[in-house]
């Protein structure tokens, strides 16, 4: 029994510099960082100190909140730095690559014929359970609940995004095991939802132990929050646990091989890379030896997509969450009259600029906020790319507010930051509205816990 | 352009400096001439091309047709008021001279609003150390549109004035106000000065001239109350608008092209507009039906060409900040006022303006729509939880 879901709100924004279907040359990855920071409301407590020697799937750091979730290190070799911020809060741990590829053993098996808590006992010890998110609150899923239902994303809609389906193929084999291993945590469903616009890659098609469904429609109908609201939304007390299809590949790992392979493919895409293309590389790795000679001047870079992306400099880290890296020309430059301008290479979802006559063009959009924060005038923008029934504006004003009943009325046990990042582009006054939600997610959390 | 740039650095006074003002005179100037290079940093790095200054001026730019015409009528009704053109004659003789007499009536009034509004918009962003907020840049054109023309140019500045401190900036200024700043300075001016704003006397500038014996210069809406339905244009004439009434609402083709451009471009809510005139519609024809007073054996579609309906329908119904924020709400709102502004006028013949009146209550309802609107929402998810 399959469902499909039509998304009719929203937008894709084309970019110039998706990446081509191929993969560069191999790229040494010399070493890798994880950062707490990556993790919304996590507080770190350090398992290791500088100069100890680690394996790929030794722990780094735990959760404080909740000790056995255990974050692992990617690869094998020596933790170098611990950066610390104000009052000691941890910034990032930094481990250097040994080259011996040295990996923690856990256990190997077909999950099918493990029990739950076997299941989650090797998720947890390898460090590969953070991959696993839920709502409410956009926050690592709590082992101890028990979810109504499972979520996988199996497409990406955000700008310069990887195709997962190009990922995946070939490693069919490898999903199943994951979709296996997910499969016994949840008595309700596992839901995979694959893009209905496209011949589904055999390792999706071929997917047993879920329900498969169609989701077609434009930016975010990939984000697996929309698809949630759409398949068994979130109410007050209940839990959905959420992931991307590719995370699924890393649990897959887990129990075929029995250790923490934390090597993943990810698009490195936008228009000042010379030849955006899928590069092989391992979850944290420094893109300083992927960027090398392959951007052109003038770029930021950002780990993620450019929506919900965090920026890094050229000498920083993928995000333990990110399977793109993309490179957009940074702005900074005064627009004289550019309030007035026809603007033919401007992109906008409002059509006060010509370029809405050209609509399949790509666009080469910097990073200029296009002008100041004002307060909130213009109505009907966050609706037309905000497609759940729930109305947004009421529930980020709620947020601001800092309405807690307000915002339970309104559904935010539903949403994520990343479900308006939207929202925020298409912003006339130029609203940091993922930022209050976050802010508002994060608080919530804290009084009803 | 970069010249420009640097001297504009240069001069810039400082944010916490002795002379506040100065800094948001500066700062209003230079975003004026610059969007400025701010980039993103959290949250999204890219940004729609979009921002408040550019909607606000397309708002300007759909205005500039009735603007335009209104000029150009307010001189064609002066000189068909002292004689000097035949009734009819409506645009082939002495076109540039109507054309100039009008803006020379019409622009000082533009100025006088502009200047006071954006001053105290000045100095209220110095006292609270704000950048200039653009709301202003249509209400100051809004202001005059809907002024008859031979208001005293002391009345504009205190309406506006008005408006702007007690319509908008007690609430908090843009994106604050309760009730729509334009609609405010002229129900300032409708009660304080009722005789300046309603009348045969005002709405016609005779300047030296004398009229003609026999004509009357009251607005077809209050004609109707002496001369009964004869007394009302044709069909025809009230779209072209070469009538007597405020400066920039009689033309239907002028404000439908400011429609068509609000519309295209996505900035005005076409449910507005829309539901308005079904609400003006069904409610004339509702009073064509068993209506006996002059007023509502006005035909129905009659009624929405006449007075301000039109302009209000697509200028001041839709002000997104006083108006209803859902799309649901949208339509209820847009027919209420439509409902209300027939009502008024036919009701009540000593306000034949009633859409004024209309946009004013619908504007205070907006919200109590909203909220009636969003509490379904949170009963749908309250009922989801029981039955799941």
């Amino acid at each position: 029994m399959s469902k499909e879901i039509k998304i009719r709100k929203g937008a894709n924004i084309k970019l110039k510099g998706v990446a081509e279907k191929l993969y560069t040359n191999p790229v040494n990855v010399s070493e890798i960082v994880l950062r707490p920071s990556d993790f919304p409301t996590l507080i770190p407590k350090l398992m290791v100190k500088v100069g100890d020697k680690v394996k790929a799937g030794s722990p780094l750091f735990f959760d404080k909140e909740n000790e056995k979730i255990l974050f692992t290190s990617p690869i094998s070799g020596e933790v170098v730095e611990i950066n610390r911020a104000e009052k000691r809060r941890i910034v990032e741990v930094k481990v250097k690559a040994d080259g011996q590829n040295a990996y923690e053993s856990f256990k190997q098996a077909d999950p099918s014929t493990l029990s739950r808590e076997e299941i989650l006992d090797n998720l947890l010890k390898s460090g590969v359970w953070p991959l696993v998110r839920q709502r409410p609150y956009d926050v690592i899923a709590n082992p101890n609940d028990k979810p109504k239902a499972i979520i996988i994303s199996a497409l990406d809609t955000a700008p310069l995004a990887p195709d997962y389906g190009f990922i995946v193929h070939g490693q069919g084999d490898i999903f199943q095991m994951g979709l296996n291993a997910l499969a016994k945590l949840t008595d309700g469903k596992v839901h995979l939802n694959i893009n209905g616009n496209d011949n589904a890659d055999e390792a999706y098609a071929n997917a047993k132990n879920v329900q498969i469904n169609k989701v077609v429609g434009p930016h975010p109908a990939g984000n697996v929050g929309i698809q949630a609201h759409h398949l068994c939304p979130v109410n007050k007390g209940e839990v959905v646990w959420v992931l991307r299809s590719l995370d699924v590949l890393t649990i897959g790992k887990l129990f075929k091989e029995g250790k923490f392979d934390a090597s993943r493919t990810i698009a490195f895409a936008g228009s000042k890379v010379k030849s955006p293309k899928y590069v092989r590389t391992i979850l944290g790795a420094n893109i300083s030896d992927i960027v090398k000679g392959n951007v052109e001047e003038g770029g930021r870079f950002i780990s993620g997509n450019p929506l919900t992306g965090k920026q890094i400099t050229e000498n920083g880290h993928l995000g333990f969450y990110d399977y793109q890296l993309s490179v957009i020309p940074e702005g900074g430059n005064n627009q004289f009259f550019g309030w007035v301008a026809p603007g033919f290479d401007k992109f906008s979802l409002s059509r006060t600029f010509f370029s809405w006559l050209n609509p399949n063009k790509e666009y080469d959009l910097n990073t200029n906020m296009n002008g100041e924060e004002r307060a909130f005038v213009v109505t009907g923008e966050y609706e037309k790319v905000f497609p759940m029934d729930i109305y947004p504006v009421y529930l980020v004003k709620a947020m601001i507010t800092e309405d807690i009943d307000k915002m339970e009325q309104l559904g935010i046990y539903e949403v994520a930051p990343e479900d308006f990042a939207l929202c925020e582009y298409a912003c006339t006054s130029k609203i940091e509205t993922q930022k209050i939600v976050r802010e508002a997610l994060n608080l919530v959390k804290k009084e009803c816990s | 352009m970069k010249a420009l740039d640097n001297f504009m650095q240069k001069i810039k006074p400082k944010a916490d400096g002795k002379f506040p003002l100065a800094h948001a005179v500066w700062d209003g100037m230079y975003t004026f001439l610059f969007v400025p290079g701010h980039t993103n940093h959290n949250g999204v790095h890219i940004r729609d091309g979009i921002d408040l200054k550019r909607t606000m001026s397309m708002v300007v730019m759909a205005l500039i047709p009735s603007l335009l015409f209104g000029i150009y009528n307010v001189g064609h009704q002066h000189f068909l008021a002292i004689g000097e053109v035949a009734l009819g004659d409506n645009v082939c003789s002495m076109f540039w001279d109507k054309f100039i007499y009008g803006a020379i009536q019409v622009l000082p009034i533009v100025i006088v609003s502009y200047a006071v509004g954006l001053g105290i918009e000045f100095v209220f962003a110095a006292i609270n150390r704000h950048p200039i907020q653009e709301g202003f840049l249509v209400s100051g054109m809004l202001i005059p549109l809907i002024m008859p023309v031979d208001v005293p140019l002391w009345m504009v500045a205190v309406a506006t004035a008005f408006a702007v401190v007690i319509g908008k900036e007690v609430f908090g200024g843009t994106g604050m106000n309760v009730v729509n700043v334009a609609l405010v300075a002229r129900a300032f001016l409708f009660f304080a000065y009722p005789t300046k704003m309603s009348g045969d006397q005002v709405w016609i500038s005779l300047g030296d001239g004398k009229a003609v014996d026999g004509f009357s210069g009251a607005t077809p809406l209050g004609n109707a109350v002496e001369g009964g339905v004869n007394a009302i244009p044709s069909i025809m004439d009230s779209i072209i608008g070469f009538i007597p009434g405020s400066i920039g609402e009689t033309s239907v083709i002028a404000i439908g092209l400011g429609a068509l451009i609000l519309i295209v471009t996505g900035i005005g809510s076409l449910r507005i507009m829309l539901s308005m005139c079904v609400g003006g519609f069904l409610t004339g024809l509702m009073f064509n039906s068993f209506g006996t007073s002059v007023y509502s054996q006005v035909p129905a579609l009659h009624h929405l060409l006449l007075g301000g309906f039109a302009f209000g329908a697509v200028f001041m119904a839709t002000d997104p900040v006083t108006a209803s924020q859902t799309n649901t709400g949208k339509i209820i709102y847009g027919l209420f006022i439509g409902m209300m502004a027939i009502l008024i006028r036919v009701a009540n013949p000593a306000y034949p303006e009633g859409v004024m009146l209309a946009i004013l209550l619908g504007n205070v309802f907006a919200p109590l729509i909203d909220n009636m609107v969003v509490s379904a929402n949170i009963k749908k998810r309250l009922k989801r939880v029981k039955t799941a």
